[in-house]
């Protein structure tokens, strides 16, 4: 690699940081210069959380040096990190939806005249930030009626929003569709240009690819490698991430599916007005049905209203009968399974322990005659889903919310498991999940399809629907532009229905 | 595991768990013993108990309400609604059996209101009790245009002054409703579910917890303990007093969260709670025998739970 010292504007050498017993960090080393992507590679829990932690000033190393422009870096506090020249833009949207989003992005730096928020002043600052960044967002709007996309935009110019030597994206595109990902292309491209250094992290590897000038590799809290963009493979660096060879992402099928089977679930002319409008479709024992569609396409809506959340007209026939559940507790108990997008609110109950959520939505199955827990069958069921998962946790006691977002989503997994659901309907299964635990998850879907259960598998990333899937359902604007199957399965026309182009 | 190092890591926990707040209310008990000779007694000890008893039946149901992240503020007029209720069915002649059962069912009945209200109309529960506090306290008026009304049924009376086994009847409730109470929150599915929910609404909903109806079901369990707190009170007193049980809810309150009960939520126990009424009822009972004025006793009482609840949380955070 070429470029003298100066170039470097951060470097990080021999950092450790240990939580008590755990070493979290061991002998950590990364170099980034200016003007380029530096991306950062690793699996959930290889220490990249922890790594850009200590970097936002959040925690301190245990042992080690950090350098920012040649000079000792060693932030108090998140506030000192930003003057001393870091931004950072969190995967968790740290937003006050209650707020505009001028409010927001320009919070605890609001201009002030006599003592009183400027809000003429605000506004005009908030604009001046959000144009300069081509984002394409109204900064007087409540960030609360804003989509995720856009407050994902919004996150990262507020992270943007004061001058920064070293910018950290810690996966910025997790719920942003392809265009609005673009959109960040572009403010990264202008960062470069102005001698910004980026530290990115992402697991989406065509991503990757397309945007970094250097690729670090860490695994279990240690450095593996660091690679030039041009002299390394997708493969090559998963194997180095995973510390195995793994020879496809997708599983194939286990099973060959019987087609001809009777539809377990099928839908017809489901429509709620504003969302979503005559969708049908049917699913078979043991088939993968695909769902893709940009954000704001009306997917989850329209599964929501399968899961009994909210009302729609149209029919529904469950196993040949016709229903019409009013509740998620009516769909549970006729064996419908939602592995919701969102498992931090609608997924998990973060403060309560792992065995305690895997066990949530089958408690009735756990209930004795005069309603007592029956906690040593709870314990063992939960156990078992714990070895089949293979979820990392230290005991079935742990909160949830300490463990991470792969095996969150495991947990998430393992409590629809045992319900054992006839449909199981997945909503972005894999959002902000390392490739080790995807791989793990698609195994686990592929082997619930052989054992006969119908899945929905609603997803954003293309690769994974077409890897996955039997047949796709796609939708645009709240209808079902087609429904494609065999030779058609083909990224170039699932986009077209996507985004419009054919009808 | 033998028994003995389970039974070992079960004393643990607890000491972990309980560790701050028992000391405080030992504590509290050393300080008083010393300020007066005669604190410590089992004489006094069956007093701070009997005194207790009335907030500690109303904390239990709070718990409930607080470990869903709710709030009830009715408790205090609900008492006193029970204890009117049960005077008019002996007014109307009905024995000591019926008049309970009346009793009881009144409590649920306005624990059910405040449950739909908050449930179904979504209001916060905050403003609903804010409002049926002033409401039901309005009520008890009604049948006596405020004057007191005697109570002269000998069962309702012997309630809390009596004895059975040598112990005050008073303190054989306390303790089988402590029993109860703990046994539903911590051993069956619907304590659970009282937990999840409490943790996270929207993941207890997705999960096919029947929110709405858990809801309203914890609204009445509050109204039902507050109601047998109305009885007790009323019982002590011989009689229905218009004012009973004002400003209650605000030592429930204080007793559960000084137990450990979160109030975002999710967090809390009886045996926490019970610590906590415990540790109000020593503070009431040590500043009266010191003859401490009624105003002091309230700084007093305010600033103890500041600490005591500020030791607690810095307890939590060190652990993390």
């Amino acid at each position: 690699m070429s470029g003298s010292t100066t170039d470097t504007i951060l470097e990080i050498d021999n950092v450790t940081k240990s939580f008590g017993q755990v070493a979290a960090l061991k002998g950590m080393r990364l170099k980034v210069r200016r003007g380029r992507v530096h991306t950062l590679l690793g699996e959930n829990g290889a220490g990249k959380s922890t790594l850009m932690k200590i970097l936002a000033g959040v925690h301190e190393a245990s042992s080690g040096a950090i350098t920012l422009d040649g000079k000792p870096y060693r932030p108090a506090d998140p506030q000192d990190a930003a003057a001393l020249g870091l931004a950072i833009v969190f995967q968790e949207l740290s937003l006050c939806s209650n707020l505009t989003v001028a409010e927001n992005i320009l919070a605890t730096r609001e201009p002030r005249r006599f003592g009183f928020i400027n809000d003429k002043a605000l506004v005009a600052r908030a604009r001046a930030i959000v144009a300069d960044l081509g984002l394409p967002v109204d900064v007087s709007e409540k960030v609360g009626d804003l989509s995720i996309a856009q407050r994902q935009l919004v996150e990262i110019a507020k992270g943007l929003s004061h001058e920064a030597k070293v910018v950290i994206l810690d996966e910025p595109t997790s719920s942003l569709s392809d265009s609005e990902a673009e959109i960040l292309f572009e403010i990264i491209a202008r960062l470069k240009s102005r001698g910004v250094a980026v530290i990115y992290i992402s697991h989406r590897m065509e991503e990757i690819m397309r945007l970094s000038d250097d690729i670090t590799v860490i695994r279990d809290g240690e450095y593996v490698s660091t690679h030039d963009r041009d002299d390394v493979t997708i493969e090559a660096l998963i194997a180095l991430m995973v510390g195995r060879r793994m020879d496809e992402i997708y599983p194939p099928p286990a099973h060959e599916r019987n087609a001809g089977a009777a539809p377990v679930l099928s839908v017809d002319s489901l429509t709620r007005d504003g969302d979503f409008e005559c969708i049908s479709f049917d699913i078979g024992p043991g088939e993968i049905l695909g769902f893709f569609g940009l954000v704001g396409s009306g997917r989850s809506e329209v599964m929501n209203a399968l899961f009994g959340m909210k009302a729609a007209t149209g029919t529904v026939r469950f196993e040949g009968q016709p229903v019409r559940f009013r509740s998620p507790a009516e769909a549970i108990s006729r064996g419908i399974g939602f592995v919701t997008e969102n498992r931090k609110e609608e997924g998990l109950v973060l403060s309560h322990s792992v065995g305690w959520n895997i066990s949530m939505a089958a408690l009735s199955d756990f209930t004795g005659p005069l309603g007592f827990t029956r906690s040593r069958a709870e314990r063992d069921a939960a156990a078992k889903e714990v070895g089949r998962l293979s979820i990392k946790t230290h005991s079935l006691d742990t909160p949830s919310g300490s463990l991470s977002g792969g095996n969150q989503q495991k947990i998430v997994l393992a409590k629809w498991l045992l319900t054992r659901p006839k449909v199981l309907i997945l909503d972005e299964p894999t959002r902000g999940v390392d490739v080790g635990a995807k791989f793990e998850i698609y195994k686990i879907i592929r082997q619930l399809a052989a054992e006969g259960t119908a899945i929905l598998l609603i997803s954003s990333e293309l690769p994974e629907v077409l890897g996955m899937s039997d047949r796709v359902v796609v939708m645009h604007e709240g209808v079902i532009g087609a429904t494609v199957s065999g030779a058609d399965l083909n990224p170039e026309t699932i986009m077209a229905h996507a985004t419009g182009f054919k009808s | 595991m033998t028994q003995q190092s389970e039974i070992q890591a079960a004393f643990l926990r607890a000491l972990k768990q309980y560790g701050g707040i028992l000391l405080s209310l030992v504590m509290l008990c050393v300080i008083f013993s010393f300020l007066n000779p005669r604190f410590m007694s089992v004489v006094n000890f069956m007093n701070i108990l009997q005194q207790v008893a009335v907030v500690a039946i109303a904390a239990f149901g709070m718990t409930w309400v607080i470990l869903l992240g709710e709030i009830d503020l009715s408790v205090g007029s609900i008492i006193a609604v029970a204890g009117m209720v049960g005077a008019q069915c002996f007014a109307f002649g009905l024995g000591f059996a019926p008049a309970l059962v009346v009793t009881l069912l009144a409590g649920a009945l306005m624990g059910m209101l405040n449950g739909v209200l908050t449930a179904k109309l979504l209001l916060p529960s905050f403003i609903v009790t804010v409002a049926t506090m002033g409401i039901y306290r309005g009520m008890v008026s009604l049948p006596t245009n405020g004057a007191p009304a005697m109570i002269e049924n000998a069962t309702w009376t012997a309630i809390g002054t009596e004895s059975f086994l040598g112990l005050p009847i008073i303190i054989w409730v306390v303790a089988v409703l402590f029993l109860v109470n703990h046994i539903l929150l911590s051993k069956t599915s619907f304590g659970r579910r009282a937990y999840l929910t409490g943790g996270n609404r929207e993941a207890a909903v997705y999960s096919g917890i029947k929110v709405d109806r858990l809801k309203i079901t914890i609204f009445m369990i509050s109204g039902v303990m507050a109601a047998i707190s109305g009885v007790l009170l009323s019982s002590r007193l011989f009689s229905a007093q218009t004012n009973a049980g004002m400003s209650y809810e605000l030592d429930a309150i204080a007793a559960a969260v000084l137990g450990g009960t979160s109030l975002a939520g999710g967090v809390g126990t009886m045996v926490g709670t019970l610590i906590g009424a415990l540790i109000i009822g020593v503070m009431n009972n040590g500043m009266n025998m010191l003859s401490v004025p009624y105003f002091y006793q309230l700084i007093v009482k305010g600033l103890v739970i500041l600490i005591a609840v500020w030791l607690d949380v810095r307890a939590k955070q060190a652990k993390r």
